[in-house]
């Protein structure tokens, strides 16, 4: 074991500077010079060019690329990623005001998503090819169709028309208020965390059905035992390990979902910050959020991957 | 000695399972997958849309009217008249367009080059793999939406720009899953043949290796349609996709369409069941094309 978590340690290295170089070139060099972008682009009309000068050397646009790069991930190492042109404040700072929300609401959402899709899941499979099993695939099929903003915004109309209720703009922390945290989370929640599960309904139904076909079922059908204990304690047990894999995959799926709907909902959460840097055009910001989610993808799929081979000592050995 | 091979090839194939006709084809696969076969007629009548926008349409989707803003569902406008009196059903109807156009092109162009780049892998082997394994590995270290994001934010908002945006994580996953199908294919006896004979690299690769990853290309290709459209319908939502006036569906919802959700909420609804009928669609007709091509899924 302890060769393999360091293979794999050894592993993303290389993959995080490539991402970081990735991240660096296209928020760096493809949209040209960013102290022309912030006296107002091409738009600007006449700009003196002692303050562009001024402005690159305060940037370090005028050192070449790869110090700037250097400089970037030095910074990175230190958790350092600059400031946001947009509000001057540092990123790291920027970031940790908005943290506190996407964790709730992604915590959440996995909750949500994790109670609905399992019991689901497992029924659809053994009761494979019938209306049961219909009802949760066109059900679950139906989810991965629906676009999360669309769920918001017809979360919005609902309470607009029928309530006449407005979401609250300041995010209240449930220790500080319960209640007005939970009446401004349940829509979003509820939001990211269908989508979710329509993800893993599909995944569960999918490995059960493959451990259903096992020999080990089979023995378990043929000594006598009832449904219950084969499905409960021979097939569930199995068939829970793929679905550990999900949290990897599933990690994608929340980002873009909590992108998606903080818009939605104008929560002052990280994944607005993503949408709203980019439409700022505020690179360092977006450069330094786009490589965050990037480490945070890589970790959690090591971690995925480390809980799998401890479970399963074949992956570990081969 | 061609002659030979063909003939070997013909009695093969003779023996192995009689060849359906199209229409046969078709038939066995409504019968066996009726989920399957209500996607392909929802993809059916997305294209018909498509095609026949212009006959199709009542209005012309960029004309607005000042004076019939707001409208209600009526007769003359099923779907109702947006902020600026232009009629939602028209609009839709063209939007069916930009939608296909973007899901077509960017899976197509995303699962081509994906599988390329997976069978060159596979095929090449040593440095050339591991090198493009691990620019695969970097790829793969970014969230779907997150990088099309990225990418489309530096490319700016227009239709072929979110092709180029949502293509590019496509391929990073495509290659994954036909390296390693182009790995066993290429332990085929038959490819050692061709080999020993003295075919060429690329014959090799043309002729041998890519009709055997035919199936799992397709698979993959008609699973990321309604990934990239409702990637498409994310990104114009959130202001980088398609720029107004284009009717792109994700673009009727964005911006001012939930602000007047107690004035009008027919402007955010019916887009909204388009995205979702379309992208429904495709995945039924997806999920039951991959049962129908895996082998490992047939007959079950």
């Amino acid at each position: 074991m302890r060769t393999y978590i360091a293979k794999r340690l050894l592993l993303i290295i290389p993959t995080l500077l490539g991402a970081a170089a990735l991240v660096f070139f296209i928020m760096r060099v493809i949209p040209g010079d960013v102290a022309l972008l912030i006296f107002g682009g091409d738009a600007g009309g006449h700009i003196d060019p002692k303050q562009l000068a001024a402005m690159r050397q305060r940037l370090g646009l005028d050192q070449p690329l790869w110090m700037q790069f250097g400089t970037w991930l030095w910074g990175v190492l230190r958790f350092d990623f600059g400031t946001s042109l947009w509000t001057g404040r540092p990123v790291m700072e920027e970031l940790l005001i908005r943290l506190p929300l996407s964790l709730e609401l992604a915590l959440a959402a996995t909750a949500v998503s994790v109670i609905i899709a399992i019991p689901f899941g497992m029924l659809a499979a053994i009761r494979q090819d019938t209306w049961v099993d219909y009802l949760v695939r066109v059900v679950s099929i139906g989810g991965l169709a629906i676009p999360s903003f669309w769920v918001g915004i017809l979360c919005i109309l609902m309470l607009v028309i029928f309530f006449g209720w407005g979401p609250p703009l300041e995010f209240t922390p449930p220790w500080v208020d319960p209640w007005a945290n939970f009446q401004m989370m349940i829509w979003p929640v509820v939001t990211v965390g269908y989508r979710y599960a329509a993800v893993t309904t599909r995944m569960t139904r999918s490995t059960m059905l493959e451990v259903l076909r096992e020999d080990y079922i089979r023995t378990a059908w043929a000594k006598g035992l009832r449904e219950r204990a084969v499905v409960v304690r021979h097939a569930l047990k199995n068939s829970m390990l793929p679905v550990i894999t999900l949290v990897g995959t599933e990690f994608a799926f929340l980002i873009g979902g909590l992108v998606v709907t903080e818009t939605v909902f104008t929560l002052n959460g990280v994944g607005r910050f993503v949408v709203d840097a980019v439409a700022h055009r505020d690179y360092p910001v977006v450069q330094a959020l786009i490589f965050l989610i990037a480490f945070g993808f890589v970790v959690v799929n090591l971690l995925v991957d480390l809980t799998y081979a401890w479970f399963d000592p074949r992956i570990r050995y081969r | 000695m061609a002659t030979n091979l063909e003939v070997a090839r013909a009695t093969a194939s003779a023996d192995l399972a009689p060849r359906l006709t199209v229409a046969a084809a078709v038939a066995k696969f409504v019968r066996t997958k009726p989920l399957g076969a209500i996607g392909g007629v929802i993809i059916l009548l997305m294209l018909g849309l498509a095609a026949f926008a212009e006959v199709l349409a009542p209005y012309d989707p960029y004309h607005g009217d000042y004076g019939l803003q707001f409208a209600r569902p009526s007769a003359e406008h099923w779907f109702g008249t947006d902020e600026f009196g232009r009629d939602v059903l028209s609009r839709i109807m063209y939007g069916a367009r930009i939608a296909l156009f973007v899901g077509f092109a960017a899976s197509l162009s995303g699962c081509t080059l994906g599988a390329l780049l997976g069978v060159i892998s596979a095929y090449w082997g040593g440095t050339v793999d591991l090198l493009l394994e691990r620019l695969m590995d970097i790829l793969l270290a970014f969230p779907q939406l997150i990088l099309a994001l990225a990418i489309a934010s530096i490319l700016g908002p227009a239709v072929q720009n979110v092709v180029v945006a949502i293509s590019i994580p496509v391929i990073p996953r495509v290659a994954r899953v036909i390296r390693s199908t182009a790995m066993s294919v290429k332990e085929n006896v038959y490819v050692e043949a061709v080999q020993a004979l003295g075919a060429s690299r690329p014959r090799v690769i043309l002729q041998h290796i890519i009709p055997n990853v035919a199936a799992p290309y397709i698979i993959m290709v008609t699973a990321q349609l309604g990934a990239a459209i409702l990637a498409e319908a994310a990104l114009s939502y959130l202001g980088l996709g398609a720029a107004e006036p284009t009717p792109s569906w994700g673009l009727m919802l964005s911006g001012s369409a939930p602000s007047y959700a107690e004035k009008a909420p027919w402007i955010a609804l019916f887009p909204g069941i388009a995205i979702s009928l379309g992208v429904f669609g495709f995945n039924l007709f997806g999920d039951s094309l991959r049962d129908a091509l895996d082998p490992k899924l047939r007959g079950r």
